[in-house]
């Protein structure tokens, strides 16, 4: 029998679950960077993740609250300069994984973190794209992790600060890209992948518990659902342990001096 | 060449009203002393640029010092919106403040550029983004070797680059190490540059032959300012100060408080006070 979890522990160890020890991952702050550690210190112990200031295979004991914390640095495998990493590595090619959250998502699964209104006058300033414009479009896959919400999942955004699937369909191979865009959007109520020929993102697997109304009600477009889905796995032990001794160590770092 | 001085003598003579000013690192060794200075001597008019704001732009923007800023990312990293920064872009307080946003790579690449003298940087970049739509310095160029077609945007040149650094030496070199970010750049992209240091020593030597010195001849000024990163951090000394960055949420979100905090902490400051971050955390050290 596994013991109880929330929403958010699922959403965090799905996605920490679509990661494999052969990536090397470009890992966003927050939500992705809980997943990204999990998998580490679970099935994928040799998995390489970067982190955008510069550190290259970090293996942080504790989560880091910016993306630059010198706990990053201490543990990683060697720091390059911030033009190298988007250089060498990102645009080399070199990452076959990114891993972003977003303020908010459209159904073609490109994402809003610059303004909620108009670009000149908008009705809340967000903090911009930092690296997710290139991390969309050079990484070879992109992974995609926030809670589903209609403020979130929203039918139309303001602004596209990085690019998913466009306005679906081939638009990405249009526009001359070739690697793959978002693969998977890990959400706390259920997992989407893109539909293979629209590219609109498809509920594939509900989290235990979840009912289609649920999912419904909490998506800001008509959402649709694939022909066959099926029940996330729930946490096992090890997965929950692991979570919660993260973001306990993480909480006492952060508060102490 | 360097000059040993005083923070406040390096910022009467190198940071003028009017001025393009970079201040870099990137969440490691920001220069917050410098900028606490700069609000001192009253600086104003200024445009700013750094890829991450951070805590230490918030300031100057709260306090009116900027016309304008370039940057890629306006956060309180791990917390959420810098408010002063919001408060000007949305309600213009104290005044309007001219953007101009870029990403990550764009800028990493345009202060590569300025440091090699070049006049623009090309990346692979902003394909299907919005930002170039909204941003006029976002162009284009065509290889002319495979036609591909790349994003251009123009060289970073800062009137003056400030950067906090571990140690320099008598003659004013410095050494950093641990997370560089932009700040090799910053400096040899700028007419002028100040840096501020943890200590000032006989002999740097270097851990590596690699590890990232600038040379004297490469510097306006160096100035010891021990702690002078804090609540930033400085690899090797002390520790960032996650708890002041969750603090400043509060600080900096009313008009009132912000400048209640500026008044207290920055205006009857002065460098020195840097100090007992550096000894209080030095046990903590990353």
């Amino acid at each position: 029998m596994t013991q109880d979890f929330t929403p958010t522990e699922m959403m965090t160890i799905a996605a920490a679950r679509a990661l494999t020890n052969d990536d090397v991952c470009f890992v966003g702050i927050g939500a992705p960077s809980a997943a990204c550690n999990v998998a580490r210190l679970t099935h994928a112990p040799d998995i390489t993740l970067i982190y955008e200031s510069g550190t290259i295979g970090t293996k942080p004991d504790v989560l880091p609250l910016s993306i630059g914390d010198g706990e990053l640095c201490d543990t990683a495998l060697f720091t390059v300069s911030v033009p190298e990493m988007f250089r060498y590595w990102l645009q080399g090619g070199r990452i076959t994984t990114g891993f972003l959250g977003g303020a908010q998502i459209d159904r073609f699964a490109n994402l809003n973190t610059t303004v909620v209104g108009p670009y000149d006058k908008p009705k809340v300033r967000l903090p911009g794209g930092g690296g997710a414009p290139e991390i969309a479009s050079n990484c070879g896959q992109i992974f995609i992790t926030m809670a589903l919400t209609n403020r979130g999942f929203v039918d139309h955004l303001d602004f596209i600060t990085s690019m998913g699937h466009g306005e679906g369909g081939d638009h990405r191979a249009r526009l001359g890209m070739k690697t793959k865009g978002p693969t998977r959007v890990i959400t706390d109520l259920c997992i989407f992948e893109p539909d293979p020929v629209t590219r609109e993102l498809t509920v594939v697997s509900l989290h235990k518990g979840v009912t289609r109304e649920q999912i419904k009600e909490n998506c800001g477009w008509p959402v649709r659902f694939a022909t066959e889905t099926v029940e996330t796995p729930v946490p096992t032990e090890t997965e929950l342990s692991v979570l919660r001794d993260i973001n306990a160590r993480t909480k006492r770092a952060h508060e102490a001096a | 060449m360097a000059k040993i001085c005083t923070l406040s003598e390096a910022i009467e003579e190198n940071v003028r009203d009017g001025d393009t000013l970079a201040m870099e690192g990137f969440t490691h060794l920001i220069p917050y002393a410098a900028g606490h200075e700069i609000i001192r001597q009253n600086r104003r008019e200024l445009f700013l640029v750094r890829m991450t704001p951070d805590l230490i732009y918030d300031q100057l923007i709260g306090v009116g010092a900027a016309r304008g800023m370039k940057f890629s990312w306006g956060g309180n990293p791990g917390v959420g919106s810098l408010h002063r920064f919001r408060d000007a872009v949305e309600n213009q307080w104290p005044r309007p403040l001219e953007i101009e946003e870029h990403s990550h790579a764009a800028m990493a690449n345009a202060y590569e550029a300025g440091a090699a003298n070049l006049p623009f940087a090309m990346l692979r970049g902003y394909i299907g983004a919005d930002l170039a739509k909204v941003n006029p310095n976002i162009k284009s160029v065509t290889c002319p070797f495979t036609g591909e077609v790349l994003a251009a945007v123009p060289a970073i040149r800062p009137d003056v680059s400030i950067i906090h650094a571990q140690r320099a030496d008598w003659q004013g070199n410095v050494l950093i190490e641990g997370i560089t970010g932009v700040q090799k750049e910053a400096v040899l992209a700028a007419s002028r540059s100040i840096v501020t240091v943890e200590e000032i020593v006989d002999e740097l030597n270097p851990p590596s032959p690699n590890a990232v010195v600038l040379p004297r001849w490469a510097i306006s000024a160096v100035v010891h300012v021990p702690g002078g990163a804090f609540p930033s951090y400085a690899h090797g000394y002390y520790a960032r100060s996650n708890a002041f960055y969750i603090a400043w949420d509060k600080i900096a979100r009313d008009r009132d408080s912000f400048t209640a905090w500026i008044k207290a902490n920055v205006l009857a400051g002065k460098p020195e006070d840097f100090a007992r971050h550096a000894v209080r955390r030095a046990a903590n050290a990353a």
